[in-house]
């Protein structure tokens, strides 16, 4: 569904991706793994077209590369950024709203909102509240239902369990776990390697910018240097 | 009692003129950090379109709304073509693109149409005072109050229950991440110019209203007046800059009507450094902008 050949990502003077090929099939969970640095989010935002990038993007079949953010997400492809970044003084009303804008209006806008306020019940109960005063698992709750309000095929998290509470985590996981068996495909950035190998159909170990190992969720478990760097063993 | 009351309506309704300027400098820096100091000339060219409007002898009430329709389109002229190029620029580029607007548009004034003061006519009815008895209110005054009111109603109501007005408070708060919703960039900023364009406008007639022409210099003491309204108020936020503008009205009013007769000619100097003192007590203004990401 995805394929990326070839990713470069600089700012500046200083190279954050040096040349980063992978491939999500269609309906999986691909995880990406690796230190802080290794050129994960800069991936991610690469591919949701909010950096610029060199080398090859495609999208079910159609190249991606150099297309501005607001085209890519109407193309199917949603990005949850990591730290949630929900808009702290609109209420969850307004973010959810805001999420679907541009890709739905009317009745059918109002179905999404409600289809995500069914999945999030929270989001029901803090419907008129800001944003910004919501819990942090709230706000990644909310984050991700406002991605998903943009209808899209491809979703790419960012570090969804980072700070969260140890049962929020779960609760993160297993909504992953559910967007998948509902046909979305997922692309994931997590530090939490033990519990993202869980899930991923396929993963991709990243070292400075490069892929430096990949496999199965299995095969990447078992593996010496996930095991030394990411797991606690 | 009759002094003071009448005292207040004059501070209200200037207060008022400030707070639509700097709303309208606060609108475009919350979304991209641009201080405008070309939106003077927006005022100017609003003048100009009521100037025109008269010349042509549309009726007064037409003559506002060409106003409106001037500013609003100089707005979008200056955005498309100055500073949508600059968009990648740094703070200074951009404030150095707005001079350059600013004095550019200020010459083509000159030029173009005149350097003198060019007569507004305004309706007779203008001149009048109404008088409720315990006190006697210049219609000037209390129609600038009430255009005031209903342009803070009209925007309010914009940036709370529209998706546009929504987009640019979002806008304001993080931008990339409303370009991840699919919402175009480059047509929330332009509806922010226009609105920004739209209450400079308003402020233009309100500001004729009480002089009756227009010139090519005329938008630059207003605007300086409302960038200090805006920092007073918190720069980028939207009810600091109309706090910070009933501020600076009620102060300049104060000052002028309470200052013994030698102190008036020094009536500035009072009213920036009680500014100061309010800076020193609150540093980021009075209602700051909330911290915004931008990376």
């Amino acid at each position: 569904m995805l394929e990326v050949s070839d990713l470069k990502v600089k700012y500046g003077e200083v190279a954050a991706v040096k040349g980063v090929s992978l491939s999500v099939p269609e309906g999986s969970i691909v995880v990406l793994l690796g230190a802080n640095g290794a050129g994960k989010s800069s991936t991610l935002n690469a591919i949701a077209g909010l950096v610029v990038s060199t080398g090859s993007i495609r999208f079910e079949g159609a190249p991606l590369s150099g297309r501005p953010a607001e085209d890519i997400v109407t193309r199917g492809i949603a990005l949850t950024p990591e730290g949630r970044r929900v808009f702290p003084s609109l209420s969850v009303a307004d973010n959810l709203h805001l999420g679907g804008a541009a890709h739905a209006s009317g009745a059918e806008l109002k179905r999404r909102v409600e289809a995500e306020l069914d999945r999030f019940p929270i989001l029901r109960e803090r419907y008129y509240q800001k944003a910004g005063l919501l819990s942090g698992g709230e706000q990644q709750m909310l984050a991700i239902a406002r991605s998903l309000m943009a209808g899209p095929r491809l979703l790419l998290l960012d570090e969804p369990s980072l700070g969260l509470a140890p049962l929020i985590v779960d609760k993160v996981f297993d909504l992953i776990l559910d967007l998948k068996r509902r046909g979305l495909t997922i692309l994931l950035v997590e530090q939490n390697a033990e519990r993202a190998l869980e899930i991923a159909d396929h993963g991709y170990v990243l070292q400075t910018g490069q892929v430096v190992l990949d496999g199965t969720g299995a095969e990447l478990a078992r593996s010496d240097l996930v095991k030394q760097a990411y797991l606690a063993e | 009692m009759d002094i003071v009351l009448q005292q207040i309506v004059n501070a209200i309704s200037l207060g008022g003129i400030y707070a639509l300027l700097a709303l309208g400098l606060a609108v475009v820096f919350s979304i991209v950090s641009l201080i405008n100091f070309a939106h003077g000339e927006l005022m100017t060219v609003a003048g100009y379109g009521m100037f025109f409007a008269a010349a042509v002898s549309l009726p007064f009430p037409f003559a506002v709304c060409a106003a409106i329709v001037f500013a609003v389109i100089a707005a979008l002229l200056t955005e498309r073509f100055a500073f949508r190029p600059m968009r990648k620029a740094d703070a200074t580029g951009l404030l150095l693109t707005s001079f350059a607007v600013s004095a550019i548009l200020r010459v083509i004034f000159q030029n173009g149409i005149s350097a003198r003061p060019k007569p507004v006519p305004l309706p007779s009815g203008f001149a009048g005072v109404i008088d409720l008895g315990f006190l006697h209110v210049g219609i000037v005054p209390l129609l600038s109050i009430v255009m005031t009111a209903l342009s803070l109603t009209a925007l309010t109501l914009f940036l709370s229950h529209t998706t546009l007005g929504k987009a640019m408070r979002a806008a304001a708060e993080d931008f990339q991440v409303l370009r991840l919703m699919g919402i175009k960039a480059n047509r929330v900023i332009a509806v922010a110019f226009a609105v920004s364009g739209a209450l400079a406008g308003v402020a233009a007639v309100l500001w004729i209203a009480q002089r009756g022409s227009v010139d090519p210099l005329m938008g630059f003491v207003p605007v300086l007046k409302a960038f200090v309204a805006a920092v007073i108020g918190g720069l980028g936020s939207l009810t600091g800059a109309v706090a910070g503008g009933f501020a600076l009205g009620i102060l300049e009013v104060l000052f002028q009507a309470f200052l013994p007769d030698a102190a008036l000619p020094f009536r500035d100097a009072f009213v920036l450094g009680f500014v100061i003192l309010i800076l020193i007590w609150r540093p980021d203004g009075l209602i700051p902008a909330p911290v915004t990401r931008r990376s």
